[in-house]
């Protein structure tokens, strides 16, 4: 490891700060399969400071979905085994009833999916459908329910509110079934608002007008997002940190601008480098050899050396999520002495940067 | 009969219509209404555009799996729907297509070799030695190792899976190769293998490509002229490097805009042209231009005019009234 300087702590020590609307520790998820227990995620480490919009990136399986649905504790029923500590706001939700769990979920954390039309019920109108949440919640009178589904529609953007709250979901569009969605989610007014792929179903022009509403609604009602996607470039319009993980672990955990500029992970860096926007055109994209370890046989310490260009003796000892300063955190010993490459060494030569970079 | 086809094109596309009946048989959904181009030969041709666009009706509609309701499509200058059934049987091995989802491609049931070896049997090509031989140049060609002839879909990777999907279209040694959203189901890390894949195989053989996408970034990576699609129509067409970096048409512009990008903020400037709506219904599209009515530019014009379909700069052609006017694009 790396010398010894006084900044650099092991992950355990790293405790949420005062600031921190949620900290989670040590969270691990493990299922009954009838190949024996699986290990979906171990060691998660993370906080989120109230308004603060968080992203997290990871290609399928890395189990981002699966950390955003255990702070719901929205699990299947095969979970064997929830390990560490998930505290929001002095409730530890890894360990509260599920009594304590029903009143948090949907008022105080909320959620939105990617796929809008399986998320809302085809028999119900979309109004009905937002109020239920506030009257479940708040006991408030249907006709006080109504008019601030009405409002909260209005927020969201949806144009003539009054007549799309008797609406059916297959009446409205994709982006105004995500519209609705993001309406049923705070209408109560959540601290948090986890987005799983909210935008991955839609267009990119209405990807546009879903993003700007998530940033614009989390900054003028302090709401935390906590958004998890495969897509770089929705964590880069739209949130401020990013955290990256791979096969069950967190690897890094850096503001947006500084993972991008400069990523302290090989595996962030390697994604960087294979996005065809960075690249020259028609030049050859670079990309990680390999694939993801299986769940069945991961590997022992770094699970990212089998496909790593620095691996070297010693990526099979144990990686600690270290303390890169600056409150950058990295699962990688070898960090210090690593100058790897992101997004700003191909912008030179990049079609669509080069367009934007240029006023 | 039939206009004159540029001697380099591979294929050529005259006012095509491609109409479907909606469920209640009251309407006519005019999925793809008037294109015209040319592929040329060798190249990448990318069509982007939003879904319900059209733009895999028209790759489905290149490869003949659905038929015109007007207008032409020409391969190598001629018209296969005119040809003897046989002929055409044995024409249409020239012009493969490959689709989004490999899951749903590969018959879960059968060996990859065995998928790899059915358009060959189809086709009737060769003994059988030369069948397998065939089969398992394919395979090698796109990476694939032998061994993994003997398995079954879901033993492979997503990855994987779109390799033996591109061997199976290989097999027949086509000329041309429609790719609908072929890496969209991929993760980022491999998309970046299969991607450069394509442009090896096109080098090594020859290949035309077709590619239907969404994604902005792959379609100009990858292609060396781009056509956008919107309700039916082009919009705009015209080799990459102008259309993605000057774009003339204000769809264009906002698809453009409002690309997500993998840049810090000091980099990603503050241009953003936000669209206003959705797509609206083929069934009913708009009177004139089609996307004035989320146009920040419309004028009167462009509600009664159906904008001529224009060569404003050499090799670049867009459908705008207001194209050629300064200042119209955004600083």
């Amino acid at each position: 490891m790396a010398a010894a300087q006084p900044a650099q702590r092991g992950s355990e020590a790293v405790a949420g700060g005062p600031q921190a609307l949620m900290s989670v520790r040590g969270l691990g998820i493990r299922f009954k399969t009838s190949h024996g227990v699986w290990q979906a995620t171990r060691k998660i480490d993370f906080d989120i400071a109230p308004g603060e919009r968080v992203g997290i990136v990871g290609e399928s399986g890395c189990g981002k979905t699966i950390t955003g649905l255990s702070i719901l504790r929205l699990l299947p029923n095969n979970l064997a085994g929830l390990d560490g500590s998930i505290h929001f706001d002095g409730t530890d939700l890894a360990s509260c009833s599920t009594r304590e769990m029903r009143a948090i979920r949907g008022r105080r954390i909320a959620m939105i999916f990617q796929e809008p039309m399986s998320a809302l019920d085809p028999v119900f109108t979309v109004g009905h459908q937002i109020a239920e949440t506030l009257r479940v919640h708040t006991g408030v009178t249907k006709e006080e329910a109504r008019e601030r589904t009405l409002d909260m529609l209005r927020r969201v953007g949806i144009a003539s509110p009054e007549r799309r709250i008797d609406d059916y979901p297959h009446q409205l569009s994709g982006g105004m079934r995500q519209r609705v969605m993001i309406a049923a989610a705070l209408i109560c007014g959540p601290q948090l608002l986890i987005a799983d792929e909210p935008t991955t179903a839609l267009d990119v022009t209405v990807q546009a007008q879903i993003l700007e509403l998530l940033r614009d609604l989390s900054e003028t009602s302090n709401t935390a997002l906590m958004l998890i996607t495969h897509d770089l470039g929705v964590v880069a319009e739209t949130c401020t940190r990013m955290i990256t993980m791979y096969a069950g672990e967190v690897i890094e955990d850096a503001a947006v601008d500084d993972a991008l500029v400069r990523p302290l992970h090989p595996y962030t860096s390697g994604l960087l480098r294979s996005l065809p926007h960075l690249s020259p055109r028609h030049g050859k994209l670079p990309s990680i050899p390999g694939r993801v370890p299986s769940i069945m046989d991961m590997p022992n310490g770094c699970r990212f050396k089998a496909r790593c260009a620095h691996a070297v003796a010693g990526c099979e000892m144990e990686q600690a999520l270290l303390d890169a300063g600056n409150g950058r955190k990295v699962r990688c010993w070898r960090f210090r002495e690593l100058d790897l490459p992101g997004a700003l060494q191909h912008a030179a030569t990049a079609p669509i940067a080069a367009m934007v970079a240029s006023p | 009969m039939t206009p004159q086809a540029a001697d380099s094109a591979i294929v050529s596309v005259r006012d095509l219509q491609v109409g479907f009946q909606t469920t209640d048989r009251r309407a006519i959904v005019k999925a793809v209404d008037g294109v015209s181009f040319d592929v040329r030969r060798g190249e990448t041709f990318g069509i982007i555009g939003e879904s319900g666009s059209g733009k895999t009706t028209i790759g489905r509609a290149l490869v003949f799996l659905l038929k015109p309701s007007g207008g032409a499509i020409l391969h190598n200058g001629l018209d296969p729907l005119a040809m003897p059934r046989q002929q055409f049987q044995n024409h249409r091995r020239d012009y493969q297509i490959i689709f989004q989802d490999p899951n749903a491609a590969l018959n879960p049931r059968m060996t990859i070799l065995s998928s790899v070896l059915e358009p060959l049997e189809l086709a009737r090509a060769g003994s059988k030695a030369e069948r397998l031989q065939r089969a398992h140049e394919a395979m090698d060609r796109v990476g694939l190792p032998q061994d993994l002839g003997e398995r079954y879909p879901h033993q492979l990777s997503g990855g994987q899976k779109q390799r033996v999907v591109i061997a199976r279209a290989l097999t027949l040694r086509p000329k041309l190769i429609v790719c609908d959203e072929v890496v969209a189901a991929l993760d980022m890390s491999i998309r970046g293998d299969v991607l450069n894949l394509f442009a090896e195989l096109q080098r090594d053989l020859g290949l035309t490509y077709v590619f239907i996408t969404h994604d902005l970034a792959v379609v100009s990576h990858i292609s060396e002229r781009i056509a956008v699609m919107y309700l039916g129509r082009f919009v705009e067409l015209g080799p990459t490097e102008k259309v993605s970096e000057r774009p003339l048409h204000p769809y264009t512009q906002a698809l453009l805009s409002a690309e997500p990008r993998p840049l810090p903020s000091t980099m990603r400037g503050n241009n953003r042209i936000v669209l206003q709506g959705e797509i609206p219904s083929p069934i009913d599209p708009p009177s004139g231009c089609r996307f004035r009515t989320r146009c920040q530019y419309a004028q009167a014009v462009c509600a009664e005019k159906t904008p001529d379909w224009r060569e404003l700069m050499p090799d670049h052609w867009v459908a705008c009234h207001f194209a050629d006017r300064p200042n119209f694009s955004p600083s």
